[in-house]
């Protein structure tokens, strides 16, 4: 089966010949009537709007945007604040950057109607900090928006005002978990808070109640009030509406970014159709669909069971390639949709040495606020790094898969989850590999392989 | 079933065992009352919950309701309500009880979660448990037995961290042994409210530090230590000196101000090592002043005064002075807010024979509305209350300041209160002075006055007074005997003997009763049995009260014939003034 074409929502002008990142370039392809009309409306009928679209957050959790809207404890008397997660960190993917470079206004627009939704007086873009021209181009589009009167006092003429700081984050993943964010804007370390207490729906920051979004989710909820809610669902597939912005990398013939709709098409297609393929003489071997934290998928695997299509319950029996891009697929078989960040491994590829890296991520990115990541995401690394560059062992597989199941849901966040599940899945897919490791590391490498550092 | 609780009460089930618990109560501090131990370590119940140390996961269920009818759903096997489970691990210290709450503390889901825990903070922890000061009180040795796998799987190279870095001048710290618990950081930013400490560095590598250009240098530095749950934080002081469990444990009362914190005595073979803090939830919490920790330190110092004549010879000496001075009002006592209650009653019982003055001398510095409160005398209200003094002694305002001898807060304090007493002298009315341990010169009287009367003196340090006593009895240390204070909150306080005293050094009460006989040719009791038989039936305060009966946490008393007076202390931890104070430190 052909893959389909492309459908390019979010990512409608990103890299348009002669599309520049400007106001006016944004007015004249459309922009910001959608708010214009936005803010005449009841400001209920545009939450609901995002309910029935049945969006869910693109950062990586894939939770219903409008039932996140929903929890918002409007009868404190505390002002809402909106903070659009701009931290984009995931190893592998690479979708909201593009959006703030090329089409900010789009995030602007998106973020004014949620704002305005939700009645909101003070947003917040928190954009990692190593993305410095991001900023850059965020702080002067807003500049650009607030005299046009997009932004600040008296939005489109109304009564409405509502602001937009930029903030940069301070360079750490864990900015980029929610209530770790809300630290980081507070001005404290990025350690994440306990939940319960401190959902920030209700105890956000400064202890006020605050969404935080996706720069992806927010551009969807400008296409949706734009469309209607009931015209998004039309758009991918049941309970995965809307498109997916995928950020293919790694050992493809063309890598980048692709959107498509959710569940339209397969990760088969996608990587053979749309990336072209495997680098000539190489085979896949793995795949990593959804950011490095989710679970690694193993070219040869087979998954059965039952899944839901429309009223009823079907079999399915899917290799890697047959499985539909979309979350709840994913989840089916044990991994997940994730931020979109596709990464693709193939026959060159040593298990051990790439569980090696992604470690080595994971152990420099914690926060070590709580025990179980704080020790068990080092412990792992050192495991890999020995075995990589040391003396490994036959048992060590072993104990990095205990070392790994000691630390999932017992963390206060979840990176518990995102450092250990590489480490779960690996030795679950590519155990042998990693048994076999003291011999292999014995041979001489295969032609093109990769030098680790 | 139990009966139904009352209404802020809620009925949670602890490893199968249901109890009533006030609402807000967290789930371990709820299993601690039904015996149940969930081993925790970041979790402090004074301190803020963060829930960082993973080490009170334990298993959580709330009773299955049925979604049509609301009624609970009964499993059909057990005949009990079904629970739903929360099928991962909670943290205790965050999870507040909730009506019909069921947690499971042994369940192999816990025992698990515990192991790992346990090893995970163990494999970058240097183990050097032999030469580790904490060895003995650590938690983690506590837990890694009771919880721990008991071996270890860690054959990587451990994290190396700074292994002595000094925070302040009195707390030295090992980064390697921490386990980055955050109580100390918490502590400085809640409780002694000099945030100066926090976590540099990233996941594993995190390190405990001072902020730049920061010590942790407050005079509440040492409760770090105390609360560390592990040798990271040590006590300069205490370092290398005394393996724990080797130490007596005594408890006592912190005589530096009228707050009274409660306090341990920690020494061997009449050698004091430490003073920490004793929990009293309605004093002083879980803390004390840095400064209240040095007093031992007197105990030990080269200037006690002992003896070498025998305390009868002595007490013939006094009273032939006595004799001589037999007029009203020749004699003044010059009583103190030091001593303890029982000391106060028997120098009320010995003015009284003497048909003396009584005085008190003031002690007043400033507060901290914490544990240090600006009424540096630990008993004055004993003293009121006893009746050796009917109105508070007069603040010093022309006296002279002396300072706290080694403590870590050198604020002035004026010491005072004697003016009346001077004036007398002058007048050439008063002949002899007796002081109850109170350095009359400090006090605010001149060589010159002194030189003019006849001092009686009982103390344990010489000083100016001393030397120019006629008669010197040495006595005792606070951590040498028995007693009570009365605190600003009208607390009624037991403190005990820890050590000996020195060879020489004879019981305040003996002296006093020995004196009291002496002047009134009536013998009188000196053990605290048969002196509070007296005092109950005299003082109408303590009526109720023997010395048995007061709880190692305090008596509060009848405060209410006291209310209007001026006292000088402002808010502290757990007291307010009345509005009619006079509060010297706000």
């Amino acid at each position: 089966m052909a893959a389909p074409a492309q459908r390019r929502i979010i990512f409608q002008h990103i890299d348009e010949p002669g599309y520049s990142n400007d106001l006016a370039c944004y007015v004249r392809n459309g922009g910001y009537e959608v708010l214009k009309k936005s803010v005449t409306r009841p400001p209920a009928e545009l939450i609901d709007e995002v309910k029935k679209s049945g969006l869910r957050g693109r950062g990586g959790a894939g939770f219903p945007c409008g039932v996140k809207w929903g929890l918002v404890d409007r009868k404190s008397g505390k002002p809402i604040y909106l903070i659009v997660n701009a931290d984009e960190s995931e190893p592998g993917t690479f979708k909201d950057r593009y959006i703030m470079h090329q089409d900010p206004h789009q995030l602007i627009e998106g973020t004014m109607i949620s704002c305005f939704a939700n009645n909101v007086k003070q947003a917040y873009i928190y954009i990692r900090g190593e993305m410095p021209h991001g900023a850059r181009i965020l702080e002067r589009a807003i500049a650009e928006a607030r005299a046009a009167g997009f932004v600040g006092k008296n939005i489109c003429g109304t009564t409405y005002s509502c602001d937009i700081f930029v903030h940069r984050g301070a360079g750490a993943y864990i900015c980029g978990e929610e209530t770790g964010l809300i630290e980081s804007l507070e001005g404290k370390r990025a350690n994440p808070r306990i939940k319960p207490p401190y959902f920030p729906a209700v105890l956000g920051l400064y202890q006020c109640p605050t969404i935080v979004n996706n720069v992806e989710t927010l551009c969807h909820v400008k296409y949706i009030v734009e469309h209607g809610g009931d015209a998004f669902t039309k758009v991918g597939t049941p309970n995965n509406t809307g498109t997916r912005i995928f950020c293919v990398s790694g050992h493809v013939q063309r890598p980048g970014y692709y959107e498509f709709e959710a569940g339209k098409i397969t990760m088969g297609q996608l990587l053979y159709e749309v990336c072209g393929g495997p680098l000539p003489g190489r085979t896949f071997k793995a795949v990593i669909p959804g950011g490095s934290s989710a679970k690694i998928l193993r070219f040869g695997e087979r998954f059965k069971g039952k899944r839901k299509v429309g009223a009823e319950m079907v079999d399915y029996d899917w290799g890697v390639e047959d499985v539909p891009m979309d979350f709840d697929s994913l989840g089916m078989i044990g991994t997940m949709g994730g931020s979109g960040g596709v990464i693709v491994m193939d026959d060159t590829v040593n298990m051990v040495e790439a569980l090696a890296n992604i470690n080595a991520f994971y152990s420099h990115e914690s926060c070590g606020q709580c025990t179980p990541c704080r020790e068990g995401s080092l412990w792992m690394k050192k495991i890999t790094t020995r075995m990589v560059h040391g003396q490994a062992r036959n048992e060590d597989a072993a104990l990095l898969k205990s070392v790994a199941d000691q630390i999932p849901g017992r963390t206060i966040c979840a990176f518990g989850e995102a450092c250990s599940w590489p480490t779960q899945s690996f030795i679950a897919k590519f155990g042998d590999e990693f048994k076999q490791y003291p011999e292999t590391k014995k041979a001489a490498k295969p032609v093109g392989a990769h030098e680790l550092v | 079933m139990i009966a139904p609780p009352k209404p802020d009460l809620v009925t949670v089930n602890i490893d199968g065992r249901e109890i009533a618990v006030p609402k807000g109560t967290n789930v371990i501090e709820a299993a601690r009352l039904v015996n149940v131990d969930v081993p925790h370590y970041c979790y402090h119940p004074k301190l803020t919950i963060v829930g960082n140390c993973r080490m009170c996961l334990i298993e959580m269920g709330m009773p299955a309701v049925d979604p049509a009818t609301k009624a609970p759903i009964i499993d059909p096997v057990t005949g009990k309500p079904k629970i739903n489970w929360i099928p991962r691990p909670q943290i205790g210290c965050g999870t507040n009880v909730s009506p019909g709450l069921h947690v499971k503390t042994t369940s192999p889901m816990v025992k698990d979660a515990r192991e790992g825990v346990m090893e995970f903070l163990l494999i970058n922890h240097p183990l050097d448990c032999p030469i580790c000061d904490q060895a003995g009180e650590c938690k983690l040795q506590e837990q890694s037995t009771g919880y721990g796998r008991g071996y270890s799987r860690f054959v990587e190279q451990k994290n190396v961290k700074p292994k002595r870095t000094q925070l302040g001048p009195r707390v030295t710290l090992d980064d390697e042994r921490c386990i980055l618990c955050s109580r100390c950081i918490r502590f400085s930013k809640e409780i002694a409210k000099d945030d100066v400490l926090g976590f540099v560095d990233r996941g594993s590598y995190s390190t405990l530090t001072c902020f730049p250009g920061k010590q942790l240098a407050n005079n509440y530095s040492l409760n770090t230590v105390d609360i560390c749950p592990v040798g990271a934080l040590t006590s300069t002081d205490f370092r290398f000196k005394m393996r724990v469990w080797f130490l007596k444990q005594t408890n006592s009362i912190d005589t530096e101000t009228s707050v009274g914190a409660n306090t341990v005595v920690w020494s061997r073979e009449g050698q004091i090592y430490r003073l920490t803090p004793r929990r009293n939830d309605d004093v002083n919490d879980t803390w004390m002043p840095d400064s209240g920790r040095e007093l031992f330190k007197a105990v030990m110092a080269a200037d006690r005064l002992v003896a070498t004549t025998h305390l009868d010879a002595l007490v013939a000496q006094a009273a032939e002075l006595f004799k001589m001075n037999a007029s009203a009002g020749a004699i003044a006592v010059v009583g103190s807010g030091r001593s303890s209650v029982e000391e106060q009653f028997l120098t009320k019982k010995l003015a009284a024979a003497l048909k003396a003055s009584t005085q008190l001398v003031s002690r007043v510095g400033q507060g901290d509305q914490l544990l240090i409160s600006a009424d540096r005398n630990p008993n004055v209200r004993g003293a009121l209350v006893t009746g050796l003094i009917s109105k508070l002694p007069k603040v010093g305002d022309a006296t002279p300041l002396s300072r706290s001898t080694k403590g870590a807060v050198a604020a002035p304090i004026r010491t005072g209160g004697l003016t009346d007493l001077a004036a007398s002298i002058d007048a050439g009315k008063v002949k002899v002075v007796v002081s109850i341990g109170e350095d009359l010169i400090a006090a605010g009287l001149t060589a010159a006055q002194l030189a003019n009367v006849s001092v009686v003196y009982l103390g344990t340090h010489a000083n100016a007074t001393s030397a120019a006593a006629k008669i010197v009895f040495p006595t005792l240390s606070v951590f040498e005997k028995n007693g009570t204070f009365v605190n600003q909150q009208f607390r009624l306080q037991k403190f005990a003997k820890a050590v000996p005293g020195p060879q020489g050094a004879t019981d305040d009460l003996i002296v006093l009763a020995k004196l009291t006989a002496a002047a009134s040719s009536a013998p009188m009791a000196s053990d605290l049995g048969s002196l509070w038989t007296l005092i109950s039936a005299e003082v109408p305060a303590f009526a109720m009260t023997s010395y048995a009966q007061v709880p190692e946490t305090g008596l509060l008393i009848d405060a209410t014939p006291f209310a209007a007076l001026p006292f000088v202390e402002g808010e502290t931890l757990h007291f307010k003034p009345a509005a009619a104070a006079v509060a010297l430190d706000s």
